[in-house]
């Protein structure tokens, strides 16, 4: 068998492949960016696209599945906000192809807004969700994702973090399975969730998750390793991992069914040890149910909700050991390296422009999120992806006209097109006076600089039409729209002055390309 | 079991010199895992690598205090490394100085004494001096193969190990110019 090392968004790829995937959507978010990457350059055999946002990926491969192909969606935690949607009630169509959607966590917020763990939304939409520890069982579990999705007719969740997406291993390959086209048949009341419809659904997905968690009891994602009964660890994702490496005499229930867990299994593993632990990172998921099931583990007393975990923490937290350095401390300051904008980046010059003002700036995600840090220190608001223009709007509604005025929203090309364009109907429809100033950068750049429909190319390549943001905010009802380049930095304050200055909706399209764009 | 770890700035080539390794490893036998930092990391950020190889490896994540070595592409990055060593491993650094944007915008100073802190403190270490090296090689983009080249001299891969890792790793247009860089790096070591 062929052995390879992959990077974690590499081996989920090669799953989807092997799996005989054949349509696959996303919108770039660090962790997960790479896996359609990869896709894209690696495997032609898959359809694979940037979508505007995460809601359309997945409403995209929902329709591939329902139209009888094996397909697959993948975003970064947040991103199953914007999905939540629609995975909730393509829970209650299910599928006809497999259906999977990887949703990459990031514990520690390395680039991200929050921590929050996706497993509550396994339960919570009633849909399976499973949990690769390694880059070798991403591949094999995003590979199985899809006939368990075929045979319980669920979307099928495969859940990884930072740490299993940016890690590499040694992966070994299989091949692409030929799965034929299923058949469409049109079936409303499967596909149609009028109430009529959604009723019955409901008591079907309950009963599948019933099935589901028998499956899960009995099957090879959750194994136990006996060693020890003095003490043993639920544990799952990295972290058993860190439980592996530092306690290896300890018996290990590895949960890799994060959703429908197993009771039996996890009964049969707190039965037979002396002293019951979880190990898991972020919430008390597995431990409120183990909990629950009447048993009293030691959890989250010990490992810490807040953050990613490390080795280390593992190590003080089991074994109350100290980390051995035998270094001596160094007492001054060691100077931070935190991320900035490229030198000449065109963010630069309008926020240079912004803090001269000295404006309220609603800003959003994006490279030019940095502009919060000194040296520019001029952002005041932010949130979620197109969060800049609604809360501008708020602004003005609770200030009132002098806020206006004194403000802006700032959003980047991308963003804008992710979930800035129903905010600006907002603003027009309730008649805010506002100015929003669009960062058209001609890239996703954040995310390592992908293509978007305003750069008129798609992932692989090829020539699209171009989104003309102009006439889109024109079209929206904004009548003063402006296109300028910030590097002539004059005239954009000038234009920033006069556009904040009107009391009527105004846009301001900045545009200057990235240049660490080709 | 070893335990390395690379560390330097957005744009110096940590990952491939990561990568790198990985691939000599795995084709000498061993299991192999490597964690990297990608995202925000990248605007000028730190980054580093932590790869791990041997009969069985467990965690993508080196344990504090246990790292075998610590390859610093530049002088800051070392320090912020050094809760990983312990009183047997090897720190191995470029000399090079990079003001990172705090210092750029005189909020803070560069610390002029952690070369001479770090050398009095840390009982192996080798401070490598790569500018004529890069001006050999022709591009300070050889940086991470040079610094590959200095660690070769430590692990127990052969010259043709390195050398079909690097070929089948980096473009087909910059292979000679790599293991130029590689075989300079190596000699850099050999010299202390
Ligand atoms: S990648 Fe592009 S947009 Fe981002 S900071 Fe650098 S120049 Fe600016």
């Amino acid at each position: 068998m062929q052995k390879k090392v992959l990077l974690g968004n590499e081996a989920v790829a090669r799953g989807a492949y092997e799996a005989g995937c054949t349509v696959a959507a996303a919108y770039p978010g660090t962790p997960s960016t790479e896996i359609i990457e990869s896709i894209a350059r690696d495997y032609p055999e898959i359809k694979a696209q940037w979508s505007p946002n995460e809601k359309v990926a997945l409403e995209v491969v929902a329709g591939a599945s329902v139209a009888g192909a094996r397909s697959m969606a993948a975003m970064k935690h947040v991103g199953l906000n914007v999905a939540a949607d629609p995975l909730f009630t393509f829970s209650y169509t299910g599928v006809n192809g497999g259906m999977v959607i990887i949703n990459a966590d990031d514990p520690g917020a390395w680039s991200s807004q929050n921590e929050q763990d996706n497993r509550h939304y396994a339960r919570a939409a009633k849909v399976p969700m499973i949990e690769p520890t390694s880059p070798a069982e991403a591949r094999e579990f995003t590979k199985r994702a899809f006939a368990l999705s075929e045979q319980f007719d669920r979307p099928v969740i495969v859940r990884i973090t930072t740490r299993i997406s940016h890690s590499q291993g040694v992966v070994e390959l299989g091949e692409r399975e030929n799965v034929p086209l299923k058949d469409f048949e049109r079936n409303p009341q499967k596909y149609v969730m009028i109430p009529a419809h959604a009723r019955p659904r409901h008591k079907f997905i309950e009963e599948q998750m019933l099935r589901l968690k028998e499956y899960s009891e009995n099957s090879d994602f959750n194994t136990i390793e006996w060693k020890s009964r003095k003490r043993g660890i639920i544990t799952n994702g990295v972290a058993y991992q860190y439980v592996k490496e530092v306690c290896p005499d300890d018996s290990v229930l590895k949960i890799g069914f994060a959703w429908p867990l197993p009771d039996r299994i996890i009964r049969e593993f707190a039965e037979g040890v002396e002293e019951l632990y979880v190990v898991e990172e972020l919430d008390p998921f597995i431990e409120d149910y183990v909990r629950a099931m009447g048993y009293a583990p030691k959890g989250k007393e010990l490992i810490p909700m807040l953050g990613e975990l490390t080795p280390e923490i593992v190590d003080m937290a089991l074994n109350k050991k100290k980390p051995l350095s035998a270094i001596p401390t160094y007492t001054s300051k060691i100077p931070a390296r935190p991320p900035a904008l490229c030198k000449g980046c065109p963010h630069g010059f309008v926020f240079g422009v912004l803090k001269k003002l000295n404006l309220v700036v609603n800003g959003d995600i994006g490279c030019y999120t940095l502009a919060v840090l000194p040296p520019y220190s001029a952002m005041h608001s932010q949130g979620c992806m197109g969060a800049s223009i609604g809360m501008h709007l708020g602004f003005e509604k609770a200030r009132g006209d002098e806020m206006a005025r004194n403000s802006v929203a700032v959003i980047g090309d991308s963003t804008f097109i992710h979930s800035g364009i129903t905010p600006l109907i907002d603003l027009v429809y309730n008649k805010g006076t506002g100015t929003v100033i669009i960062l058209d950068n001609r890239v996703t750049a954040m995310t390592g600089h992908q293509d978007n429909p305003g750069t008129g190319k798609t992932l692989t390549g090829e020539d699209t039409h171009e989104l003309d943001l102009e006439l889109l905010c024109r079209a929206v009802g904004v009548k003063r729209v402006r296109k300028v380049d910030p590097k002539n930095v004059e005239e954009f304050e000038s234009v920033v002055r006069e556009e904040t200055a009107a009391p009527e909706p105004s846009v301001i399209i900045s545009t200057r390309k990235c240049i660490l764009r080709k | 079991m070893k335990n390395i770890i690379f560390a330097g700035v957005g744009g110096q080539g940590v990952i491939l010199a990561s990568k790198i390794l990985m691939e000599v490893a795995m084709n000498a036998g061993y299991d192999v895992k490597e964690s990297e930092v990608h995202g925000m990391a990248q605007r000028g950020g730190s980054v580093d690598c932590h790869v791990r190889y041997g009969e069985k490896v467990y965690s993508p994540l080196i344990e504090k205090g246990t790292a075998d070595y610590v390859i610093a592409f530049e002088l800051l990055e070392a320090m912020r490394k050094l809760e990983y060593l312990n009183g047997s491993s090897m720190l191995i650094v470029n000399n090079e100085k990079i003001d990172p944007a705090p210092v750029q915008t005189g909020l803070e100073k560069y610390p002029d004494d952690i070369e001479s802190w770090m050398k009095a403190s840390i009982g192996r270490h080798l401070f490598v001096d790569t500018e004529a090296a890069l001006k050999e090689a022709g591009t300070r983009r050889a940086l991470n193969i040079v610094m590959l080249g200095v660690l070769s001299n430590y692990l127990e891969f052969t010259v043709d190990q390195w050398t079909a890792a690097i070929r089948s790793m980096v473009k087909e247009k910059f292979i000679d110019m790599n293991l130029l860089a590689f075989k300079l790096g190596r000699e850099l070591a050999a010299a202390h």
